[in-house]
């Protein structure tokens, strides 16, 4: 009787997994809401990465609309959306802040953005993912926008496209900025 | 016209593959041989007609036709014609139609070459096959349809990403299509079986061809991916254990300890449902991977542009194939009777533990890439689960893995002697410690994993070669002798040592690429001088050139070594226009410890020169010529004249309508 339950066996762990599939179906990532959404920027406070002067702060946040963008060297996405935040970056559309996260040696932040530019106006250190756990950060690259106030509005998870940008995170900004 | 050509034999694909799935099946219920003659015809015309639609949307590719929405979107008359045609599968709807082509190219094998099969198993087979067809055609016409029209048609395409304009990434899909797809057979023969209600050594030598032939396009599909991310990316890794990596990781580990319990079935006429079990895995989870990229469960590099509607029909498509079949085997599953007791110390015991060691390496991936779903799902917060879990949790599952693995070749099936095993194979023994000591000692003091893992690969491959020595007898008979015995191993031995020597060498070049790196990076000026692993790069220039869509920043490094080694490597960094968007190239230059591997970067504004990095991959090609072994074995094994005649007679073939009742 055991050994007949035990055939038995693949077929539960099929349903529990597909219990999680379609749960997950509904919670789309690319536009999963965090908790954050509406709300005012946590407080955090992150030092700044080797070779550059300012860190990362919740004070940061006051009296314009800044995009904070969640990235890592060793992270693929985040190469693969880098040229796009400098596009913005060289049209100057929005100002971006950067979280450097979860660097294995300092070094590697720094020379990443050496090589492939800097989109960013201010970076926090985040080895510890202390600003990335108060974002609720899921994983890298994720991008936020913040308000005038300060208050989490949007976020983004994956590399921004050309497409996404047009669709969502500009409509967004235009208007947040005409308010 | 064409177009619509394409879309019209797509519709009667599906009715085809509707009829094939149905009337045979109903033919060897009521044993009525013209019913079950409908299979293999019906499974080439499926075949011809997926053949005609794809062709169809090749066609609208090659001579851009911008009124189909999906040329529109994915290409660009200035790529070249490669890409062009590349560009069908690059996309989600083309890639889906990519799929339904190759599973109903299985079929059609089936029919063709399936002539050794009993009728009612082959009509069986196909029945299922189809039935696949059905879910998948049904899934292109209802949700990703490439031939959608648009009115007016645009001046020109947006172009593909071009990061996918690239050699290596333009036959990546097609090779990991055909190794997935290909599990796609081993899955209908497993149902097939459960329906007959008999799996004996003559099924489990009829799957292995099949199963042997889907391993070989994985293990290429997946190295030629990782090859492409080592230089397209530019920054000299390979792996990044990203979810749509795992999902193809993971079949390949099922597909692996499958291809070996398969052989435990056809040999001791035991493990059946095990095996049966392993193949509907295989395939589900290959499936599991289709529904991963295309559901938009989870973020990667590789997912496509995500829709929820065919998130659900993928889930559906899953639950209902892979539910229904292990339905089907708790139900039959009991019945099929395993013979004896095994004996630890035998080839079978080795081919268990095999089997088991990769079956929890599968299962802890797949715990991996689908925990943060889970967390997410039952809202415990936001976690990743990146490299560091995956390595810590997979390369310790490795190591007596390959231990094993140089021991279970000697061991003889049911009862093997370990004596005289370890006696063959003290030295090779010995020889692996002293190796490993010696690269602790003399190399490096700091990782003694490392020193392992080389340890480990001198082990497998001495050993691997210390067994093919002592089947043919080696010094112990006049060498003429043992010459004409190596003629006449069978092929599937000569592919079991290929495949082990293979993994031998890529084992060194992994441990050898991921701890031994040298990476330099610094800003040169033209003429700058760096010394990288006891090579001199010289910076010579950096020259724009114009390629079909992209302008490129090139940068010439003339690369000296004492006074014999002198090559010239050209990185590149890509603007494309259409996207803006850059892609690197890196240059590589392969010797035989290792790969040079220069990029060039942007321009420093403060000093004029460039940011280049330059890095010393030790052993690289050694993990592409042991995965090109891997290959290889897979070829040589499939040649092998038992897999097309003479299986076994079938014991059971007397009785055709035996039927286990439980």
């Amino acid at each position: 009787m055991m050994k007949r339950l035990a055939y038995f066996l693949p077929l539960v762990l099929l349903a529990i997994l597909a219990a999680y599939f379609s749960a997950g179906l509904g919670r789309d990532p690319q536009t999963l809401d965090s908790v954050l959404i509406n709300k005012k920027v946590p407080e955090f406070s992150l030092p700044p990465i080797r070779g550059f002067n300012a860190g990362l702060s919740n004070n940061d946040f006051l009296n314009k609309v800044v995009l904070v963008n969640i990235f890592g060297s060793w992270c693929v996405s985040c190469r693969i959306e880098h040229p796009f935040l400098m596009e913005l970056k060289k049209k100057g559309v929005i100002p971006i802040y950067g979280i450097n996260w979860r660097e294995q040696n300092q070094d590697d932040g720094p020379r990443w953005l050496k090589k492939f530019g800097n989109p960013y106006s201010l970076i926090g250190d985040d080895p510890k993912s202390r600003g990335a756990i108060a974002f609720g950060v899921t994983g890298a690259p994720e991008t936020f926008l913040v308000d005038q106030r300060g208050i989490v509005r949007l976020k983004h998870m994956g590399p921004i496209t050309q497409q996404n940008w047009n669709d969502t995170l500009k409509p967004a900004i235009d208007k947040l900025r005409n308010r | 016209m064409i177009i619509e050509s394409g879309h019209f034999v797509l519709i009667l694909s599906l009715l085809m593959a509707f009829l094939q799935s149905t009337v045979p099946m109903i033919g060897v219920h009521l044993r009525n041989n013209q019913l079950m003659a409908i299979a293999a015809p019906a499974a080439i015309i499926q075949f011809v007609l997926i053949l005609g639609s794809f062709l169809a949307l090749t066609y609208a590719y090659v001579v851009s036709d911008f009124s189909v929405i999906n040329v529109t979107s994915n290409s660009h008359t200035a790529k070249p014609l490669l890409y062009k045609v590349s560009g069908v599968w690059g996309n989600h709807e083309g890639s889906m139609l990519l799929w339904a082509l190759i599973l109903s190219g299985y079929g059609a094998a089936i029919a063709l070459f399936g002539g050794n099969l009993t009728p009612t198993l082959k009509v069986r087979v196909l029945g299922v096959q189809a039935m696949l067809g059905v879910g998948i055609l049904a899934f292109i016409l209802f949700t990703s349809n490439p031939f959608l029209r648009v009115f007016p048609a645009p001046e020109n395409g947006s172009g593909l990403n071009p990061l996918l304009q690239d050699p290596g990434l333009a036959f990546h899909p097609p090779l990991l299509y055909l190794g997935y797809v290909g599990l796609s057979l081993t899955f209908s023969f497993a149902v097939a079986a459960l329906i007959e209600g008999r799996v004996d050594a003559a099924w489990a030598r009829w799957v292995r061809p099949w199963t042997l032939a889907a391993w070989g396009f994985l293990t290429g599909g997946i190295v030629l991916g990782s090859w492409w991310a080592y230089y397209e990316l530019g920054w000299g890794g390979w792996w990044f254990w990203d979810p749509v990596e795992n999902a193809s990781f993971m079949p390949w580990l099922a597909a692996t300890a499958l291809l070996h319990s398969s052989i435990v079935s056809e040999k001791r006429d035991s493990l059946k449902s095990w095996t049966i079990f392993l193949a509907i895995v295989a395939f589900g989870l290959s499936l599991l991977g289709t529904f991963l990229v295309r559901s938009g469960v989870i973020t990667s590099v590789h997912a496509f542009a995500s829709d929820p509607t065919r998130g659900v029909f993928i889930l559906l498509l899953l639950v209902v194939t892979i539910g229904g079949a292990f339905l089907l085997f708790a139900w039959r599953g009991p019945s099929l009777k395993t013979d004896g007791i095994f004996h630890p110390v035998s080839r079978e015991g080795g081919l268990i533990l095999n089997n088991f060691i990769l079956t929890i390496a599968a299962a802890s991936i797949l715990l991996g890439t689908l925990y943060p779903l889970f967390v997410d799902v039952l809202e415990l917060g936001k976690v990743s689960v990146g490299a560091p879990y995956f390595e810590s949790v997979f390369v310790p599952m490795m190591i007596p893995m390959i231990v094993v693995m140089g021991i279970a070749p000697f061991l003889r099936w049911k009862r093997g002697d370990f004596n005289k095993t370890t006696n063959k194979l003290k030295v090779v023994g010995v020889i692996s410690l002293i190796g490993g000591c010696f690269v602790w000692l003399i190399v490096d003091r700091s990782s003694a994993l490392s020193s392992l893992g080389i340890a480990l690969s001198i082990w497998l491959f001495s050993a691997t070669f210390v067994e093919l020595t002592s089947r043919i007898k080696l010094f112990q008979v006049p060498l003429k002798d043992s010459m004409r015995s190596i003629i006449r191993q069978p092929r599937a031995s000569w592919g079991m040592t290929f495949a082990h020597m293979g993994l031998a060498i890529a084992v060194a070049g992994i441990t050898a690429s991921s701890t031994w790196k040298v990476e330099s990076i610094q800003v040169m000026k033209f003429g700058d001088q760096v010394k990288v692993a006891g090579y001199t790069y010289t910076l010579k220039e950096v020259r724009k050139v114009q390629g079909p869509n992209y302008i490129a920043t090139r940068g010439i490094f003339s690369v000296k070594k004492g006074d014999n080694f002198n090559v010239t490597l050209k990185p590149e960094k890509r603007e494309y226009q259409t996207r803006t968007m850059v892609t690197t190239e890196a240059a590589i230059y392969s010797t035989f410890f290792g790969d040079l591997y220069a990029v060039v970067g942007d321009r420093d504004e403060n000093s004029g020169g460039y940011i280049t990095r330059i890095y010393f991959n030790p052993l690289v090609p050694w993990m592409w010529a042991g995965a090109i072994l891997m290959v290889l074995g897979a070829a040589i094994s499939l040649t092998d004249r038992r897999h097309r005649v003479g299986a076994p007679a079938r014991s059971a073939n007397i009785g055709t309508s035996q039927v286990i009742a439980k």
